[in-house]
């Protein structure tokens, strides 16, 4: 599907043109045709829904936005890559594919990676067990049932059994100013699989200058299968003006793994859902989210750590600085099903205020039905403590730096557990820049 | 040119309550001095102006280093201006390693001009540069990993301390109770690490309860502070007298300066606890 659309709204009209003109299998079309027949019937959210409360849409206007510029900007090169022998690269461009590529050694063996649109023509018996299937639920709230409805181009990441792709694979998701993209992220490794997989979204430059806006409704489902091991980077960039909606769902099977490394950077505001399921005795998960913010962003992060069966270990850490008017909303739990026996889940959340009007909230919780299990969790919010900036300025730090300083070291202990050397410098350069100077 | 760091008639307030009232003090670069006195004296606030500590309000008086005055400028510009202050107790700053706090704090006091930005002292020019003062001070390598006093003992801070004093070469040092919480074998260490780093070439103005940390700097000079004044100053054998008789002559001969000194005292228990 890499021929130029018209521009579609998110209306009938707007859903009718776009089923015209998909090339997909019939089981897709009618996926297609159930979520947005549950997007007529949901409401939207409101600040009534316990989820919703802190965070107001009132503001967001779907009318405004329109699927398929077919752009033909020019788009840039990433960081999370920078420095990083690839074995493969897909960037989209307003949901259009501009590049995919896939080192031959790895198709040879059996690997998929490209546009998930294309690739569930061509291997829909590979992609059809999972895709919405019990990673993505599109009746959860209206914009689940949007993204499920009308989702385009997408990524697609599959690794055979036993096939250890030993070299990243690289995503850049670029919108332009005003677009809409509803991409969809599908992984699956068989078991005894291994690759790592690096994710970003950017905004394109606006070339009158201003503040890039426009509207994001992603999801993302990963499965990782028995004794299988993923590395997965998630960097969000997007314009400050952006909108952003996204329901992430991972599943790990019986003694796989998974490392999820978030780092929340762009956007006016966010809202996300991130859901690891332990589904297999032995399966561990580690969480790493770092997030900076400025200005009036907001960004809300639901996280949900699901030990469904025993022995299990799941690790969350999610660090966030905050600056002038921004707000963050993180609220956590890890829920332990009755016989997931032997549990071991841990969560904390610290946040860093960078200035009097920035606010984080942090809402810890445990929801737990077996007997024999250790979880613990903690949370801190606090300013950046004058004292430490005055011993910098002794040895000749200037305040600017100082704080950076500071900052940075802030992130430290979620830097120290991310093991790729290209993404922990992409986020220390990231936020080291962003940290201004404050009175 | 000799170059000095000279006190004029200082007078500090900390929300509204006087501290220092009124301190004169010259201190030539290549001089060692000791300034001394009991709880609640001033001492700390003394060397905390000095460096240029905001919390503190000087009401009247001149810093100056080579005549000129340094009390608009912040602690940066004077770290970088060639004062140093140990600090008696050091701050944790949490993910920050030793060494790359301190390739960046050299990097700007040797580059008095330098933007931020700008490029730091090459990373293997400047290991080479510790792990030669390390090894004068027996500090392990290791410890340049380590994150900047966080989780420190005691004694470790306070070496960590003279390890920064040795790479940043400043013209002035204050040091703060850098003897405290230092058994005797780890204070006659620190005593012939400050000498052998070159202490003798920098205008030292050593605060201490001891003589111990004089040992291998001997003061030309003693200065002893009460209730926010230097009430007399005098030789080594002063530093002596007070160290092995207390201030109760000294007390009994500046009733209005102990007196002072004792209200300070009363109210202030921070910095009791600390002394």
């Amino acid at each position: 599907m890499t021929q130029v659309l018209e521009k579609i709204g998110f209306h009938e009209a707007g859903f009718e043109a776009l089923m015209d003109s998909l090339t997909q299998p019939e089981w897709l079309a009618e996926m297609r045709r159930d979520a947005w027949a549950k997007f007529n019937r949901l409401p939207w959210p409101s600040g009534r829904d316990e989820e919703w409360m802190r965070t107001d849409i009132r503001m967001f206007n779907l009318d405004k936005y329109a699927l398929g510029n077919g752009g033909t900007e020019a788009f840039p090169e990433g960081t999370l890559s920078e420095g990083v022998e690839l074995s493969g690269r897909l960037v989209t461009v307003d949901s259009v594919p501009r590049v995919s590529e896939l080192a031959p050694e790895w198709s040879k063996k059996g690997v998929l990676f490209g546009p998930l649109s294309q690739l569930v023509n061509e291997y829909p018996d590979v992609i059809r067990p999972h895709l919405m299937a019990r990673t993505y639920d599109s009746g959860v709230d209206r914009f689940a049932a949007l993204h499920a409805a009308f989702w385009s181009s997408g990524s697609l990441l599959y690794v055979p059994r036993n096939v250890v792709v030993n070299q990243p694979l690289h995503t850049l998701l670029a919108l332009s100013d005003g677009s809409a993209d509803l991409s969809h992220t599908l992984v699956i490794l068989e078991s005894g699989a291994e690759a790592t997989l690096l994710a970003e979204s950017c905004s394109l430059e606006n070339s009158s200058g201003g503040v890039p806006g426009g509207f994001h409704c992603g999801g993302i489902e990963m499965i990782v299968g028995p004794g299988a091991h993923l590395r997965y980077v998630n960097l969000q960039d997007l314009g400050h003006g952006v909108w952003q909606f996204g329901h992430q769902k991972a599943i790990v099977h019986q003694d796989a793994s998974l490392q999820w490394t978030v780092g929340a950077l762009g956007s006016r505001l966010s809202k996300v859902n991130q859901h690891v399921e332990l589904a297999g005795a032995g399966a561990t998960s580690q969480v790493n989210g770092v997030m900076f913010t400025e200005g009036k962003q907001h960004l809300s992060y639901h996280t949900l750590q699901r030990h469904a069966a025993p022995h299990c270990r799941s690790d969350f850490l999610y660090k966030a600085a905050l600056q002038d008017n921004s707000r963050t909303v993180w609220r956590g739990m890890i829920k332990v099903d009755p016989g997931a026996q032997k549990t071991d889940g841990y969560q904390r959340n610290d946040n860093l205020l960078l200035s009097e009007t920035a606010r984080a909230d942090s809402i810890p919780g445990l929801e737990i039905e077996a007997d024999d299990v250790r979880c613990t969790h903690g949370s801190t919010s606090g300013r950046v403590d004058e004292e430490l900036i005055f011993y910098a300025r002794a040895r000749g730090f200037t305040r600017k730096e100082a704080i950076q300083m500071i900052v940075t070291g802030f992130f430290q202990q979620v830097f120290d557990r991310i093991t790729i050397e290209s993404v922990r410098d992409a986020l220390g350069l990231s936020i080291s820049r962003r940290v201004r100077e404050y009175e | 040119m000799i170059e000095t760091l000279e006190i004029r008639d200082l007078h500090v307030e900390i929300e509204g309550k006087p501290i220092l009232r009124g301190v004169n003090l010259q201190i030539n670069r290549g001089e060692t001095h000791a300034l001394m006195g009991p709880n609640g004296s001033g001492k700390s606030t003394l060397g905390l102006v000095i460096m240029g500590h905001p919390n503190y309000e000087v009401t009247s008086g001149e810093i100056l280093l080579n005549g000129e005055n340094i009390l608009e400028m912040e602690a940066d510009e004077r770290a970088r201006a060639g004062i140093f202050y140990a600090f008696q107790r050091p701050i944790a700053i949490p993910g920050v390693k030793l060494a790359d706090f301190l390739r960046h704090a050299t990097t700007n006091v040797r580059n008095p001009d330098r933007k931020e930005g700008e490029d730091l002292i090459p990373m293997r020019e400047f290991r080479a540069e510790l792990k030669e003062k390390m090894g004068q001070l027996r500090m392990d390598t290791d410890f340049a990993r380590r994150y900047v006093n966080d989780g420190f003992s005691g004694g470790e801070m306070k070496r960590a301390e003279i390890l920064q004093l040795a790479m940043l070469q400043p013209k002035f040092a204050i040091l703060d109770e850098t003897d405290s919480g230092l058994d005797a074998d780890a204070v006659r260490l620190a005593s012939q690490s400050i000498a052998e780093i070159g202490g003798e070439r920098m205008g030292l103005l050593i605060i201490t309860h001891h003589d111990k940390l004089l040992e291998h700097n001997p003061p030309q000079y003693t200065h002893v502070i009460v209730g926010g004044r230097i009430v007399e100053t005098g030789g080594p054998e002063l530093a002596a007298e007070l160290h092995t008789k207390g201030y109760e002559r000294i007390r009994r001969e500046h009733p209005e300066a102990s007196e002072a000194n004792d209200k300070n005292t009363e109210v202030e228990p921070a910095e009791l606890a600390g002394a």
